[in-house]
C-alpha cells in the first residue's frame, strides 16, 4: 500500500494532474496555440470593418452596427468555451488514452473539472489578445463593461460548458463517428439565440425556442447594454436560472451516457 | 489487503453485447500472490473478461471482486490498488515519457513521484528517453514506458494484456523477468493475457483456456500438458481451439 493515496472523494491532486496533462500538450505544438487567436482575430476584424463602414450610415443603422463587435467577441466566450472544452477531451480520444484514464481513480466529476479549467484557459489565451485588439482597431473596449461583462461571461461559460459535457458524453458512448458534433453543435445557438439580431426579428412561434436558451438572455443584454446604456440584470438572472438547468441537463446526461459506454464496452472502442 | 485469500473472484460473469454474447458465464478465482495466463484465440472473450475486472465494462450478470471491492459499482475503492498494461492502450504522443508518468502518477496519488520515476527508469532502462515524446518512442520502448505506467503506483493487481508484444526476444525476455522480480517482491497478483505460449509457459503458475466466451480448460501448465499429452502450451492451445479438447483424457 505504501506511496498511494486512497481513491476517497473529490481530489483537487487529480484534477490538477488533468489540467497539467493538457498544459503539457498546449505548450507542445505552437501551431495550436495560434489557432487559438487566429479565428477570433479574424472574426473581430471582419465583424470590426463593416461596423465601421455601417457607423458610417445615419440613424438606426448607426446604433446597431455599434453592437456588431460587442456580439462577435460574447458569441466567441460561448463557441470558444465549448470548443475549449470539447477539444481537450476529444485529445483523450484522439491519443487513445481514454481507456488509461478511466481505469485510473480519477473520477467523472473530476476529469469535467478539469476540462473546465482548460475551457477557460484555452479561451483567455485566444480572447484576451483579441480584445485589446478591439481597442487598438476600432476602440471597443470589452473590459469597459466592468460587471456586465463578467454576468454574460459567466452566463456564456455557463451555457459553453453544459453544451461541451453532453457532446463529451455523446462521443464518450459513440466514439469518434460523433466528433463532429463537437465542432458544429454550437451553430443551431447562432441563428437561434440572436446573436446579431434581436429576438423580436425573429418569428413569433421561434421567440419561445430563443427564449429557451440562456445565451439569447445574454445577447439581448449586451445590446440593451450598449444601444440603451441599460443593463439588464433580470435578463441574466433568468439566463443564470436557465443555465442552470441546462447544466445539471449535460451532467446527467454525460453520467448516463458513460454507464451506457461501459455496458456497451464502448470504452474499449474508441475509435470510429 | 483482502479479508479473503483471493484477489479477484470472477462468478458466473456474462457479457452479452447486441452482436453476440461476448463472456458466457464464467467463473475463477486468483489467489493473492499468484500469476495466471489467460489464454484465447481472437474473440474468445478474454479482453472483454479483463475489460469486467477493471471496471471498464458492466457485466450483463454475474460478478467481479476485486481486493473486496464489487467491479464497477466500487471500483474507486480499488483502483489506486489496480493498473494495466496493454499495448493497444497508448500514452499522449506529444507529452514526453516524463511528463506522462508524473500525471499518472498524480491521478493514482503515488508519494514521491520524481524519485519512484527515477527508479523505473533505471528498472526499465527508460533513463535516456524519459525527457522524449512518446511519439517518438520504438513500439518496444512504448512498452517499456507503458509498463513503468502499470507499474507507478505499486499496484496490488496487475492485468496484463499481451505484455511483450513488438517487442525483440531479449527485451521481452528481460521484461518478463521484471514482471517476476516485481510480483514476487510485491506479492502482488497478475492476470496475463498473451498469444506467446512460451511467455505463459515461463511466467504463469495457472493457465485459464478461453473459447467463444466460454472457459474451456483452467489447471497448471504441467497438469495441462500432461492431460492433453502435448509437450508445449502452443500445442494444447491449437488442440482447445480446433476442438480435440482433452484428447488423451477421453482416450483413457
Amino acid at each position: 500500500m505504501s506511496g498511494r493515496a486512497p481513491a476517497d472523494g473529490f481530489s483537487v491532486t487529480r484534477v490538477a494532474a488533468m489540467v497539467e496533462r493538457y498544459w503539457y500538450l498546449l505548450r507542445s505544438s505552437w501551431p495550436r496555440l495560434l489557432e487559438l487567436i487566429y479565428w477570433p482575430a479574424v472574426q473581430m476584424l471582419m465583424w470590426g470593418f463593416l461596423q465601421t463602414y455601417v457607423s458610417q450610415s445615419a440613424g438606426f443603422f448607426a446604433r446597431a452596427g455599434a453592437t456588431f463587435i460587442g456580439a462577435v467577441l460574447l458569441w466567441d466566450i460561448l463557441f470558444r468555451g465549448q470548443l475549449g472544452f470539447s477539444i481537450s477531451f476529444l485529445e483523450e480520444m484522439w491519443s487513445r488514452n481514454l481507456a488509461n484514464l478511466m481505469m485510473s481513480p480519477l473520477r467523472p466529476v473530476e476529469f469535467i473539472a478539469a476540462l473546465i479549467i482548460m475551457s477557460v484557459v484555452r479561451l483567455a489565451i485566444g480572447m484576451v489578445p483579441v480584445t485589446f485588439l478591439a481597442i487598438a482597431f476600432f476602440g471597443f473596449n470589452l473590459w469597459g463593461l466592468g460587471l456586465a461583462l463578467a454576468a454574460f461571461f459567466a452566463n456564456l461559460l455557463l451555457t459553453s460548458w453544459a453544451i461541451g459535457i453532453f457532446v463529451s458524453g455523446l462521443v464518450l458512448r459513440n466514439g469518434l463517428g460523433a466528433e463532429n458534433l463537437a465542432w458544429t453543435i454550437m451553430f443551431i445557438f447562432l441563428p437561434l439565440t440572436c446573436v446579431y439580431y434581436p429576438v423580436s426579428v425573429m418569428p413569433v412561434w421561434l421567440q419561445s425556442v430563443a427564449w429557451a436558451l440562456p445565451p439569447t438572455y445574454v445577447f439581448e443584454g449586451m445590446r440593451a447594454l450598449l444601444t440603451d446604456h441599460v443593463f439588464r440584470a433580470d435578463l441574466m438572472l433568468q439566463a443564470l436560472g436557465l443555465n442552470a438547468l441546462f447544466f445539471a441537463a449535460g451532467s446527467l446526461a454525460f453520467l448516463k451516457l458513460l454507464q451506457s459506454a461501459r455496458e456497451h464496452g464502448s470504452l474499449l472502442q474508441t475509435g470510429e | 489487503m483482502t479479508d479473503t485469500p483471493y484477489a479477484v473472484v470472477v462468478d458466473r460473469l456474462v457479457k452479452e453485447y447486441q452482436s453476440g454474447m461476448a463472456v458466457a458465464g464464467v467463473s475463477f478465482a486468483l489467489p493473492v500472490g499468484s500469476i495466471t495466463g489467460l489464454l484465447g484465440g481472437n474473440g474468445a472473450g478474454k479482453t472483454t473478461t479483463i475489460a469486467m475486472i477493471m471496471g471498464l465494462v458492466t457485466p450483463t450478470s454475474g460478478s467481479v471482486t476485486v481486493l473486496g471491492a464489487e467491479m464497477p459499482r466500487q471500483r474507486y475503492r480499488v483502483l489506486h490498488r489496480m493498473n494495466f498494461e496493454s499495448p493497444y492502450v497508448e500514452m499522449p504522443l506529444r507529452l514526453t515519457v516524463r511528463q506522462n508518468l508524473t500525471v499518472f502518477g498524480r491521478l493514482y496519488g503515488v508519494d514521491k513521484i520524481r524519485e519512484r520515476i527515477a527508479q523505473l527508469a533505471a528498472d526499465l532502462d527508460l533513463t535516456d528517453f524519459l525527457d522524449r515524446p512518446a511519439g517518438k518512442l520504438s513500439a518496444g520502448q512504448k512498452t517499456r514506458v507503458s509498463l513503468a505506467k502499470a507499474l507507478l503506483n505499486h499496484p496490488d493487481v496487475l492485468l496484463l494484456d499481451e505484455p511483450t508484444a513488438s517487442l525483440d526476444p531479449d527485451t521481452a525476455d528481460w521484461v518478463r523477468s521484471h514482471l517476476e522480480t516485481y510480483r514476487r517482491a510485491r506479492g502482488a497478483t497478475v492476470l496475463l493475457a498473451s498469444h506467446n505460449m512460451a511467455e505463459v509457459e515461463r511466467l504463469c503458475e495457472r493457465v485459464i483456456i478461453m473459447k467463444r466466451g466460454r472457459i474451456e480448460d483452467d489447471d497448471t501448465p504441467a497438469a495441462l500438458l500432461a492431460r492433453y499429452g502435448r509437450r508445449t502450451l502452443e500445442e494444447v492451445f491449437l488442440d482447445v481451439a480446433r476442438g480435440r479438447s482433452n484428447l488423451q483424457e477421453a482416450a483413457q
